[in-house]
């Protein structure tokens, strides 16, 4: 054989674009969420009945009176609108392209007003309020994501969220009832964290046991111990140990009045003003500084940052010391937060919540937040629609939030990529 | 820089990796580093490097004891090093790798990154050396060629006045690996001092001024780049090797294997595997060559039923194999030698003779009412043990403390201990001594004159052809074309970057390469 086989392929011409499946995820999921919406909250509501929106609080700058709306109309129009949003995601997935974030996110809104219109036909409900309660229910949330994802960006993965928060609830409450203070609190908070925190480094940096367990555990461990010290020493002296102050309402000048955005976002208590913080200090150190480089390099290749001089152990010890303060701050909001007393396993699997809302956040800050901020809604919602009794049933709305969860981070989520060493502990020959 | 180590000796339980190893690297000096693998070649560098601690022995610098006790100290006295797999993070940037670990920073002292900086400096480095590098690309987004080169300008961002390269070539088509002699050399000129580790002996004459062979961790003796590739190989195996196999030219018999228009996607949905055709006949021996990563595993994975194909048809012997299990494609009479032994092609706490039979339990031979005959089994390992000259203390021990070579002669026996309609084998050699090579492919040219049908995949041009009939050469999930078995290697080397066999055979012979002369 000295000439080219005849049995050969001649040479492949260059492929001008890459193959691809057209995905119908997405314009099916909002089709069928779409008709649903129009069928059962427009054709199938109520007729002849109308809904009030409150949106504005009296000490706003501009008076803005209620809405009211037909109910039925009104979630016909918005049923046609997440109709066409379909189509539209439809067309894009025809040419191979991805529907966009901004068309789930405007779908989605649609979608709650759609059902907001039918469950509160007849009746008025504050929209400032449902957006301020949101907020706040975000807060352990958002701080326990972060908290999660500070760890994850240096490869320890961090189930011991829900124990950092029901320890940081702990401490706050004891601290500031001994000493009549909010803000020693505030600071005893992270302080309780850090000992979870603590532990699930040793254990997972320093001995290197398999992170998911030592999370479980350590979860564990805080139910239990917050548990005893509550029924053997606080119960008893409630009145001195568990008896917190609460923290105040701060209004911030001026912008506090603006309609809508003021009293949702500018009238709320110092955790939330310190949540706005983190939030911004965070992303630009993981994103923008020297420290969060080297994290991120531990994280996604720890034998990488090894070979260029960075101390993997030490890096991860801080990180983790680190987050669990941060989620340890979030436990605050539990007791000092809101209700002031702790009680028993208050934190009730928010913890795991704020691990779903780091993942659907895709490891930043402003995706926890935002995550956070869905769950918390969809948690004010169920308050909210319990109290008005609307047609579902209340037990429906109690599943909401972890309903949102699920399909968030199922479906929402799809293939996200986290640091790639999380979970796995580095070894050093 | 002068750099010198004397009587280094590590080890690892009971196994030396290096017994009282002494080198001198003189300054501006290409030095290879010759030997298998597991000679011990890359635990010296990793000592060097200070990733490992030394048991005994000292490094000197310009003649001055230094100790490392980690990478930290090693970059910062002048040592860069190329690792065999790449220390780069995938998701960053160049910029962003090439600055990790000394970081400039933007006044103001928070530690604010100063990534243009970083841009610059990589901008700087690449200009020197003739080469483009997007200081913005995302690694994990770059050819494996490319990120070598990320590699060498982050060892040369610090400063790097000796620079190791462990088994550089290994990821490289012939093309690229010219180019990197390239720089070596610029970098020699530059005063740069340059340990090259590596097991291919082409390399090694083309572009060392010294050489140091190992074998079982010792230091076996230096020998300059005019020795022949025959005396170099004998040092490092520490007995005659004979290098060609010199085997009869094939005689094919009839075509039993087609595969037509065989696509495979990834979980993203591009084309992997795509559109690929070819025949094999019996008696023939076809090699798929291509640079890793180019589709080859997932066509044997497809061709094995382990990947579900989109598109196309395997027809063994008039049947059509896609749609069928793994299981119902073996018993079809289809072997098949997996790239990674260890991870797919034994269990490594099973017991030799256990690995002998692993897909053959289920049949009448080793089994009785559903319970194995391990009598059977037994003796079955004595047999193949013998005939296959497995080095082993006995059929009992776990198949996964033998040595690579001897892994893979267990493979081997296994899947030719049946009649076979066709024979798989993906890197039938890698990780494996010189001696067992040869072993090996004397087994495979065997199986092919006995009239089965072998397709061999490859990423070392060397092997493929060496055991080819025919070679396909692959390339982006595409057959770039069929070429016989003599054709030139810097053809081969430029049809596996893409480049149709017309258009490449025109280029080579412009532009020969120097590590390509047969």
């Amino acid at each position: 054989m000295t000439a080219v086989d005849t049995r050969a392929p001649a040479a492949p011409p260059a492929r001008t674009e890459p193959l691809t499946r057209r995905s119908w995820r997405a314009p099916i999921a909002f089709g069928v969420l779409g008709l649903a919406a129009l069928v059962l909250f427009g054709l199938l509501g109520k007729s002849g009945e109308d809904t009030t929106f409150v949106i504005s609080t009296d000490n706003d700058w501009v008076q803005i009176g209620p809405v009211s709306v037909p109910s039925q109309a009104t979630a016909i129009v918005l049923g046609v609108l997440m109709l066409l949003l379909a189509a539209y995601a439809a067309w894009r997935a025809w040419n191979r392209q991805r529907p966009g974030v901004w068309v789930a996110a405007l779908f989605g809104v649609l979608w709650v007003l759609s059902f907001l219109v039918w469950a509160v036909a007849g009746k008025s409900m504050s929209l400032v309020g449902l957006l301020q309660g949101s907020l706040i229910l975000a807060v352990p949330l958002a701080f326990g994501a972060m908290g999660g994802l500070l760890n994850e960006r240096s490869g320890v993965v961090n189930i011991a969220i829900e124990g950092q928060l029901l320890t940081g609830a702990f401490g706050a409450a004891v601290v500031a009832s001994v000493t009549h203070s909010v803000y020693a609190g505030l600071i005893a908070a992270p302080v309780a964290g850090l000992v979870i925190g603590s532990l699930l480094a040793l254990f997972t940096v320093k001995y290197r046991v398999n992170q998911i367990i030592v999370g479980v555990v350590l979860n564990v461990f805080a139910v239990g111990l917050t548990s005893f010290l509550f029924s053997s020493v606080l119960k008893p002296n409630a009145a001195t140990l568990n008896s917190p102050p609460r923290m105040p309402v701060i209004d911030i000048p001026v912008l506090s009045g603006i309609p809508i955005i003021g009293p949702v976002l500018f009238r709320q208590t110092l955790l939330v003003y310190l949540l706005y913080v983190a939030v911004f200090v965070v992303t630009v150190a993981l994103f923008r500084t020297r420290w969060g480089l080297r994290v991120r390099a531990v994280g996604e290749h720890p034998l990488a940052a090894d070979t260029v001089g960075i101390d993997v152990q030490a890096t991860r010890w801080r990180n983790v010391l680190l987050g669990s303060m941060v989620a340890g701050l979030g436990g605050a909001f539990f007791t000092i937060g809101s209700v002031g007393a702790f009680s028993q396993e208050m934190t009730a699997g928010k913890g795991y919540i704020a691990l779903a809302a780091m993942i659907l956040g895709r490891w930043t800050p402003v995706g926890a937040l935002a995550a956070a901020l869905l769950f918390g809604f969809s948690d004010k919602l169920q308050q909210v629609l319990g109290v008005l009794q609307t047609p579902v049933p209340n037990q429906f709305m109690l599943m909401l939030p972890y309903l949102v969860t699920i399909v968030a981070v199922a479906g929402l989520v799809g293939r996200v990529r986290g640091p790639a060493a999380a979970g796995e502990p580095y070894v050093k020959e | 820089m002068k750099l010198e180590l004397r009587g280094i000796t590590k080890s690892f339980g009971p196994l030396v990796a290096n017994d009282h190893i002494d080198l001198v690297i003189e300054p501006g000096e290409i030095h290879a580093l010759l030997g298998e693998n597991g000679a011990g070649k890359s635990t010296l560098m990793n000592v060097l490097f200070g990733l490992y601690d030394a048991d005994s022995g000292e490094i000197l610098l310009d003649d001055e004891p230094r100790t490392f006790s980690g990478p930290r100290d090693a970059l910062g006295a002048g040592i860069g090093m190329v690792h065999q797999h790449f220390m780069l993070v995938p998701v960053f940037t160049v910029a962003e790798n090439v600055m990790l670990g000394h970081e400039s920073t933007k006044p103001g002292g928070v530690g604010m990154l100063d990534l243009d900086a970083a841009r610059q400096r990589v901008r700087e480095l690449a200009d020197r050396f003739g080469f483009e590098l997007d200081p913005d690309a995302v690694v994990e987004d770059l050819p494996v060629g490319v990120q070598q080169r990320v590699e060498i300008v982050k060892a040369l961002a610090r400063d790097a006045q000796v620079l190791i390269l462990d088994e550089p070539t290994a990821v490289l088509t012939p093309q690229e690996t010219d180019e990197l002699i390239g720089i070596m050399r610029q970098l020699k000129e530059a005063g740069t001092s340059i340990v090259f580790i590596t097991h291919k002996l082409r390399e090694v004459r083309a572009v060392a001024d010294r050489i140091t062979v190992i074998r079982r961790g010792a230091v076996v003796g230096s020998a300059s780049p005019e020795a022949s590739e025959t005396d170099l190989a004998s040092m490092m195996v520490g007995r005659a090797v004979s290098l060609s196999l010199g085997k009869a030219p094939a005689v094919p018999g009839e075509t039993t294997v087609q595969v037509r228009g065989l696509t495979v996607l990834d979980a993203n949905g591009s084309a992997v595997v795509d559109d690929v055709s070819f025949e094999l006949a019996r008696g023939e021996i076809l090699t798929l060559a291509g640079v890793q990563g180019n589709g080859q595993t997932e066509l044997c994975e497809a061709l094995l039923g382990l990947e579900r194909p989109a598109a196309g048809s395997i027809l063994l012997e008039g049947n059509e194999l896609v749609g069928l299990s793994p299981k119902q494609v073996l018993d079809a009479g289809v072997g098949f030698v997996p790239e990674d032994r260890s991870v797919d092609g034994l269990v490594g706490d099973f017991s030799v003779a256990e690995n002998l039979v692993l897909d053959l339990v289920h049949t009448k031979e080793f089994s009785r009412a559903g319970a194995l005959d391990l009598a059977a089994i037994r003796k079955n390992a004595d047999h193949r043990i013998q005939e296959y000259d497995i080095r082993t203390q006995s059929a009992t021990q776990a198949a996964g403390r033998l040595s690579g070579g001897n892994q893979q002669k267990v493979v081997l026996a296994r899947e030719l201990s049946r009649p076979l309609k066709l024979f798989i084998a993906s890197q039938p050699t890698r990780g494996v001594d010189v001696g067992s090579i040869e072993f090996l492919h004397r087994r495979i040219v065997a199986e092919r004159d006995g009239g089965t049908p072998v397709l061999i995949v490859s990423t070392e041009l060397d092997e493929v052809v060496e055991l080819a009939d025919r070679i396909a050469v692959m390339y982006r999930g595409r057959l770039v074309g069929i070429v016989p078995s003599d054709t030139p290697r810097d053809v081969l080397g430029l049809m596996m970057a893409g480049v149709p066999h017309d258009e490449a055979t025109a280029q080579a012979a412009e532009h020969p390469t120097e590590a390509g002369h047969e």
